[in-house]
């Protein structure tokens, strides 16, 4: 895996970072997860659209991200859009930071914790359209 | 266009230095300790060297010790203080004052220290313009305290501490301290008094370096920030001051600080001071301060939202820290090297911590805006062209990143 210069961060966590995928707003989104820190500085918000497959099963249709954090923060959000994008909620609520990590290429040690944000914002837009009380969400 | 605002960080070499630097690498390679004309050869390099930094101090020779840089100064200073003392007097615990925006060089020492059970500290905060108090200082003062360490010019937020007032607090201090005890007909020592120890490792360029000016016992310089090598640093010590070594090994520098002297290193160090001593540096540092007020009219010009960080007032004229509201210092570094300028962040977060900047929490900058904070350090070397190219390439990036963040309205 080529590193950039920068942090070494891989190539594909600079091209998320560089064009970020689903990057924005939903308007009328059917769920929204906002989470973050302001100590450790990354804010994230993730909005999603929901709609079924042919299996009838409730899917993501569309998702968006809005992120204020490191370039590691953008990348995993962008990434994470990109993969959750057409799973069921159920697949999706499953993804794991590990995953993410690991389909960027690796993340440097310390900009682990900035790929958890990201799938904890779309647990929250998915438990948020469910209506479901909403967990308590871990410091990082 | 590759553009470097990042001189606190580190400077380059000055080609004058490079020059006075060379021949110690190459033909004059002989240990500075040895007898033999090569010995004594590369020592009259080492002597040298010692006369530019006895000129900038305006002190003794014997008060300059050369060191591997500014932290293990500040080690030899806090530790070798601290060990000096208790081989006086082991019954005691002892206090060292200082604040909380030094390097951690200090902070970490004194912690460590605290640790072992061998002092206590007292870490004295700054207003918001990023001021220690000398009467914060002088409150926190007791009749244990044996060293006051504050650093001259603040690495992220460059302002300039009230150096020479505190050194001339703290000789009252001892004054009155001398008089009470002679009061009781007893002679006073070396061991009654406290010291006072200064990191100038940012101040060297833009301040006024004379120790007795500065009434100031103890003052650390590093090579790398005066456009000299890096891994040499020196130690001024007033004579008189007690200090105990923490190396054992060998005899140089009167045992304070024992090691093969880094003959080419010190060449250069004492070429960079003998820079700072000759050259014209206050043109330099005029021009330094026009373009840094460029830059920052540029930026408040084109860019809303934004906040210096500390005093503009009394600060070296290389510095701006700056906050860009709703964009995230990393992500601006980023894009910034992207486009070939190298920066630094307000916020420690780049180098693994997520702790905002200890110096701006220090000064009751919110966490959200050490996040957004940036650091620009200008050098003798940076042009008008390059300032023009960051006020250009600054304001989209800025933009983009906010209509990235949530918090975009």
């Amino acid at each position: 895996m080529q590193l950039s210069k920068f942090m070494q961060y891989t190539d594909i966590v600079m091209d998320h970072f560089k064009n970020p995928r689903n990057q924005g707003e939903i308007e009328n989104a059917d769920g929204v997860g906002d989470v973050g820190n302001p100590i450790c500085g990354d804010m994230l918000k993730i909005y999603i659209k929901v709609g079924k497959n042919d299996q009838g099963q409730e899917i993501v249709e569309d998702i968006k991200f809005q992120t204020l954090g490191c370039g590691a923060a953008i990348a995993s959000s962008s990434l994470l859009t990109e993969m959750a994008k057409g799973m069921t909620l159920d697949e999706a609520k499953k993804i794991t930071r590990e995953e993410i990590a690991e389909a960027l290429g690796g993340l440097p040690k310390q900009k682990i914790h900035c790929s958890v944000l990201a799938g904890e914002g779309l647990n929250k837009a998915i438990a948020n359209y469910k209506g479901e009380e909403i967990e308590k969400v871990e410091e990082h | 266009m590759s553009i470097y605002l990042d001189h606190s960080a580190t400077t380059p070499l000055d080609s004058k230095v490079l020059e006075k630097m060379q021949p110690y690498l190459t033909s004059d390679f002989g240990n500075a300790s040895s007898s033999h004309s090569f010995g004594q050869e590369a020592m009259k390099g080492v002597d040298w060297a010692r006369e530019q930094l006895a000129n900038l101090f305006g002190c003794q020779f014997k008060e300059l010790i050369f060191t591997s840089g500014a932290t293990e100064s500040n080690n030899i200073v806090i530790q070798g203080i601290v060990k000096a003392f208790c081989a006086n007097n082991q019954e005691k615990k002892y206090h060292i004052i200082t604040s909380k925006i030094e390097h951690p060089a200090i902070i970490e020492v004194c912690q460590e220290l605290e640790k072992q059970g061998l002092i206590e500290t007292t870490f004295v905060g700054v207003d918001k313009e990023g001021f220690v108090s000398v009467d914060e200082i002088k409150a926190a003062i007791k009749d244990n305290t044996i060293l006051v360490s504050i650093m001259y010019v603040n690495n992220e937020v460059g302002t300039i501490q009230p150096i020479r007032e505190i050194g001339k607090m703290i000789e009252k201090v001892n004054k009155t301290r001398i008089k009470n005890i002679e009061l009781s007909s007893k002679k006073a020592g070396t061991f009654d008094k406290l010291y006072f120890h200064t990191d100038a490792v940012q101040a060297a360029n833009y301040c006024k370096m004379n120790a007795p000016y500065l009434h100031a016992d103890l003052i650390t310089i590093s090579g790398h920030k005066i456009y000299g090598p890096k891994g040499v640093g020196a130690l001024y010590i007033h004579e008189g001051t007690p200090l105990k070594s923490i190396n054992w090994g060998g005899h140089q520098e009167y045992n304070v600080r024992p090691g093969t002297y880094n003959v080419s290193g010190i060449v250069g160090l004492g070429a960079a001071v003998e820079l700072i001593n000759n050259e014209q540096f206050t043109m330099h540092n005029e021009q330094i301060r026009k373009l840094r007020d460029k830059l920052i009219e540029g930026i408040k010009n084109k860019i809303d939202k934004v906040k210096i960080n500390g005093s503009l007032g009394n600060r070296v004229p290389s510095n701006i820290n700056i906050a860009f509201e709703n964009a995230e210092g990393e992500s601006m570094l980023l894009m910034l090297d992207m486009e070939g300028i190298a920066i630094s962040t307000g916020s420690a977060c780049a180098s693994g911590s997520l702790e905002p900047s200890h110096v701006l929490s220090a000064m009751g900058v919110p966490p959200v805006i050490c996040h957004a904070s940036l650091r620009f350090t200008l050098g003798k070397g940076t042009t008008e062209q390059e300032i023009d190219k960051v006020i250009e390439v600054l304001p989209p990036i800025i933009e983009r990143l906010r209509k990235m963040s949530p918090f975009d309205k």
